[in-house]
């Protein structure tokens, strides 16, 4: 053996990096392996981050002590917060990024943490001794040893690229696939699956008539991922645009003509792709009756020459790729640099891994990312830092972390993966958080900071200013709910505001709930002399929460009740070694499902497909007998 | 875990001499205070203790005299504070009493062996016996698998199923705007989302206004024969049992009840009891039958009162039913018209239980009296269980709040909450809706991904 560490991970992307950071963070020694040092959380598609619940994701990574906020933030050209006419459970943030800032910035992090070592090395097998991780071994023949082991391997198992009939082995263009590890895992047990993706062309910048192409800029105020990023002087870099354009019935004849050749459709592809984000020939044989596509032009950096054509991604011939970019406006003339491609390449259905993405077959083995069946860098993130912390916290003895349903956009990724298993690639959306309302952006460090800071992800002093603002909110919602404006200076201000009068006094939480109205304007009516009111006129994001909890009030106690009676029997366990087929009162098809996924509650067995409310009653029982 | 408070009668559905209903759960002593009228209050009880009282409505009036049984926890058949409530034995009395508790929205219908099912969680019954309970859960989730296949409830969960989807369709729109806000799509507008909630509103109207119609179907419907002696009661009573396309039961007067015969009409269940006489009687066995003529008449939803062609107008009789029955309640049937009519009778139908001569219409008057209605056919799909009536009530509730969010123009995630938890509701009914379904359906439909 070459070397053990406390904990290994593979492969150095999105999730890697939050499972090794938070890892060695924690006090473990991490082996980060990776086939390419200079890739570190390289953007394999868009070069952009966040977006409707990604964006969500992202603040909760942050909120967790994570690094991808901070990445995203220093290598951003453009900053936009989607859904801003809606309310702001559903603000969601987004970024354009220069692709190879980003990746300097994330090499950056790694490499100034101590206990975090980089090994450029190709792992060709998972050693395992008694259903308990053992270590790896790499290419080169080398041994390496750990007491846990996180894969997190994207595309690369296996990976296969397709462009027409022409398929080359890789997981990202220009790079080796990895072979061996999805054997070795098999072998042993698991099962595994396929599933693809795609990514559209590359165009040369100076190639394209830029004029006669509708800009799309960033917002004048941009605001900042992290919770830790200094809004002073933010957005650090210069800011660009995106643009957009559309396809039209000339374009897609164009396709058209290149769809015997298609791997898609004559069946070379296998894998199963994801049904929100189609490959353009998808769209055109799905929505015949569409005339128009979208397309977004997106800068790949500040200094690049490519530009990323999002919304055209594309497995057909390379020729037919050109001839149809050619007939799409202000591309007249483009000059394609890359050919868009499909890359498949196997997954574990996630099934198989427990809620803190151990796996259930081999005790300190953690999946994380693509190989669970996520599509996406938030969503492999995400599972990489829950990954890391399990990881650690597992080493030390402390106890496991998982985040509920009702707690994070985390905890419902994680479950639903866990609990309902996934046949495409996984995206996360704001419809499948069912306590939408609580888990916000602009509240992730009310959600999450404490566990950041218990496992020391989260400086001292900035938690210490979290509680002070905790309270002022507190403190804040309880004056704005029992103290009443004067009926006399609420009327003057309503009736300047050209709105409908009150006939007696409201308290300041009623009138704030009226939408034309906000918070401050009427804090700032004199009158109040309170000292509260005074500091939350002064903090502007404990001041945001009050009036967030007192506007949406009715709302979100609806939700509050909605957890109660959903999470009833979250609490309630089910030991991983119950035999289902010794209950024969369980249905046919729930047992089968109940011994396919082994629940770890009553709670998420409930959320099984196929499990009925009376084999719950039924599992109810056996446990307690 | 934390429970809720569950309702659920605890004797056989039925006619019997009382009946019980049976709360379990931490609201049962305080809820159960709401609606009894007694010298003490339930919950300064103490266990084991029975109280005298009435039972009255939300509004104040009074059901029924009840005897209300404390038990608290963990000294109670659940292990939870527990209520019992004794009735007089009247399915409908029962009926109404479990409605004004499951109105207060504390309190929710029992599933198929739940009380049971909490005894064992909280120990209360012997581990060897876990097998048993599993079993008869089981046993009865199958029967009403079984149950919902039938014509009815098949009916029912049909149209239920539809409102689900337009539902889902309607939720798909708001979601589509809130996650794919930057896709090229044309979003819904206010009139339209109002119209489809609107529409889905009057649907769900339109099955709870069938309840009463269901509530007739599943309990049947009580039908006293009175008339004067040799009026041809017994004529018309035979007539029925052999008309009616099946005889439910047989059932012989006994000396606790008149009921006679049971028969079934359109899939209506009718109770047949045929009275005695009304007069005080001096006669102590003829006085037992007098009390229990005026008691079936008492419980009667419809009252066939008989004459016939050849006696005078039984005036005298007549006022004595409306002194016990209410006048809205009451069919007048001319008997034996092959005889010629001797006097001008007020009659609703005239017949002639002998030749046959307008018994098919008596046939047709009893369903539309029992369900108060000619719209109901054999096709119509009817809400006949309490828990679908709430399912159904809840879920119209909750489109009202997501309506006015819609007028109020607020954004569309907290619209999305009423109308998901209207979803979760019409699900209850017909199997579990899931956000997999809002998603889907966009997928479906809709072009989406950049």
């Amino acid at each position: 053996m070459v070397k053990k560490y406390d904990i290994i991970v593979v492969g150095g992307g999105h999730a890697g990096i939050e499972a090794a950071s938070a890892g060695a963070r924690m006090g473990c020694s991490v082996g980060l392996f990776t086939m390419d040092k200079n890739a570190l959380g390289r953007m394999s598609c868009n070069p952009a981050i966040g977006g409707t619940a990604k964006g969500h994701l992202v603040r909760e990574i942050d909120a967790l002590g994570g690094e991808m906020g901070k990445i995203a933030d220093r290598s951003g050209i453009q900053f936009r917060m989607l859904n801003k006419s809606k309310g702001p459970a559903v603000w969601s943030p987004r970024s354009q990024n220069d692709r190879k800032l980003y990746t300097l910035e994330a090499s950056k992090i790694v490499n100034n943490i101590p206990n975090l070592e980089i090994v450029e090395e190709s792992v060709v097998e998972v050693i395992v001794e008694r259903n308990k991780i053992f270590g790896v071994r790499t290419a080169l023949d080398n041994e390496y040893g750990c007491n846990a082991l996180i894969l997190s391997s994207g595309t690369f198992l296996n990976g296969l690229m397709h462009t027409g009939l022409k398929s080359v082995r890789g997981g990202r263009f220009g790079e080796q696939p990895a072979i061996g590890i999805t054997e070795s895992l098999t072998k042993i047990g698991f099962e595994a699956g396929r599933l693809k993706t795609g990514t559209p062309p590359r165009l040369r910048k100076d190639s394209i008539n830029w004029d006669v192409l509708e800009e799309q800029p960033g917002d004048e105020n941009p605001k900042p991922f992290s919770h830790f990023t200094n809004e002073s002087n933010f957005p650090f870099l210069p800011q660009l645009s995106c643009y957009i354009t559309y396809t039209d019935q000339s374009v897609h004849k164009t396709l058209e003509k290149g769809f015997n050749q298609s791997p898609l459709f004559t069946g070379l592809i296998k894998g199963v792709g994801p049904r929100y984000c189609p490959s353009i020939e998808d769209k055109i044989v799905r929505f015949a009756d569409k005339e128009r596509h979208q397309l977004f032009l997106e800068p790949e950096g500040l200094d690049s020459d490519l530009i990323y054509l999002n919304g055209f991604s594309t497995s057909l011939p390379e020729e037919i790729q050109e001839e149809a970019l050619h007939k799409i406006r202000g591309l007249e003339n483009v000059e394609m640099i890359r050919p868009g491609y499909a890359v498949e390449y196997d997954f574990f259905p996630p099934h198989q891994v427990d809620l803190t993405l151990e796996t259930k077959l081999v005790e300190g083995l953690y999946f994380a990312g693509q190989i669970n069946g996520t599509s996406g860098y938030e969503e492999a993130a995400a599972q990489g830092i829950v990954a890391g912390i399990n990881a650690a916290l597992k080493i030390q003895n402390r106890p496991e972390f998982v985040l509920k349903r009702s707690e994070a956009y985390i905890g419902v990724l994680i479950d639903d993966l866990v609990s309902k298993s996934t046949d495409e690639p996984y995206r996360m959306f704001t419809s499948r958080a069912e306590h939408r309302l609580l888990l916000r952006p602009d509240n992730a460090d009310r959600r999450l900071f404490k566990y950041g800071y218990e496992f020391g992800l989260i400086p001292k002093e900035v938690y210490e200013e979290y509680k002070q603002r905790e309270i002022l909110i507190q403190s804040g919602i309880d004056f704005c709910s029992n103290n009443k404006i004067s009926f006399k200076a609420v009327n003057e201000f309503l009736s300047e505001k050209g709105l409908p009068l009150v006939e007696s006094s409201e308290t300041i939480s009623k009138i704030c709930k009226r939408p034309e109205i906000k918070l401050k304007e009427i804090l700032d009516l004199n009158g109040f002399d309170s000292e509260i009111i005074e500091n939350l006129l002064n903090n502007e994001k404990a001041l945001e929460q009050v009036e967030i909890e007192l506007k949406y009030e009715g709302y979100i106690k609806r939700q509050f009740e909605t957890i109660e009676k959903l999470e009833r029997y979250e609490d309630v366990k089910i030991p991983l070694t119950l035999n289902y087929f010794n209950i024969k009162q369980l249905s046919t098809e729930g047992r089968e499902k109940l011994n396919r996924f082994r629940p770890r509650s009553i709670g998420q067995a409930s959320r099984i497909s196929g499990v009925t409310p009376s084999d719950i009653s039924v599992l109810l029982i056996y446990l307690k007998s | 875990m934390k429970e809720d408070t569950i309702i659920a009668l605890a004797t056989p559905p039925g006619i019997g001499a009382i009946s019980i209903i049976r709360i379990s759960g931490p609201d049962s002593l305080i809820q159960t205070d709401k609606l009894f009228k007694g010298k003490n209050k339930i919950s300064n009880s103490d266990s084991h203790r029975i109280h005298y009282g009435n039972i009255v409505d939300s509004t104040g009036n009074h059901i029924d005299d009840v005897l209300v049984s404390v038990f608290r926890a963990p000294n109670s058949y659940t292990g939870e504070d527990s209520v019992e409530i004794s009735t007089h034995g009247n399915p409908l009395i029962a009926q109404k009493i479990i409605g004004e508790f499951i109105k207060s929205g504390k309190i929710r219908l029992a599933e198929p062996g739940e009380f049971t099912k909490r005894a064992f969680l909280n120990n209360k019954i012997d581990l060897s016996q876990a097998e048993a309970v599993a079993d008869i859960i089981h046993a009865r989730s199958e029967a009403s698998l079984r149950g919902a296949r039938n014509q009815l409830d098949g009916l029912l969960s049909k149209k239920v199923g539809k409102l689900r989807e337009s539902l889902i369709n309607a939720t798909s729109f708001i979601e589509l705007e809130l996650d794919f806000a930057e896709e090229d799509i044309e979003f819904v507008n206010t009139e339209e989302l109002l119209k489809r909630i609107d529409e889905i509103i009057i649907e769900i109207d339109s099955l709870l206004e069938t309840y009463n119609v269901g509530r007739v179907i599943r309990d049947g419907v009580n039908v006293a024969l009175v008339g004067k002696p040799n009026v041809g009661k017994s004529s018309i009573l035979n007539y029925l049992l052999k008309e009616s396309r099946s005889i439910v039961s047989d059932i012989p007067g006994t000396t606790r009840d008149i009921i006679r015969e049971e028969i079934s009409i359109d899939g209506i269940l009718f109770r047949l009891f045929d009275t005695a006489g009304l007069r005080e009687s001096s006669n102590p066995v003829e006085e037992e039958g007098i009390k229990r003529s005026r008691e079936a008449l008492r419980n009667a939803d419809i009252v066939l009162f008989i004459e016939d062609t050849q006696q005078g107008i039984a005036r005298d009789l007549l006022e004595e039913v409306l002194n016990i029955s209410s006048g809205d309640k009451i069919v007048r049937v001319l008997n034996k018209i092959d005889l010629g009519e001797k006097n001008n009778y007020d009659a609703d139908i005239k017949v002639s239980a002998k030749t046959g001569a307008g018994m098919s219409n008596l046939l047709k008057v009893l369903v539309q009296k029992a369900i108060g209605t000619d719209y109901y056919t054999e096709k119509t799909a009817v809400v006949t269980n309490l828990r679908h009536y709430t399912c159904l009530k809840k879920a119209r509730e909750s489109l009202l709040n997501a309506r006015d969010s819609v007028i109020k123009k607020v954004s569309g995630e907290f619209i999305s909450v009423d109308l998901r938890n209207a979803s979760l509701n019409l699900g209850e009914i017909i199997g579990e809706v899931t956000t997999d379904d809002i998603l889907n359906n966009i997928f479906m439909k809709f072009c989406i991904g950049k």
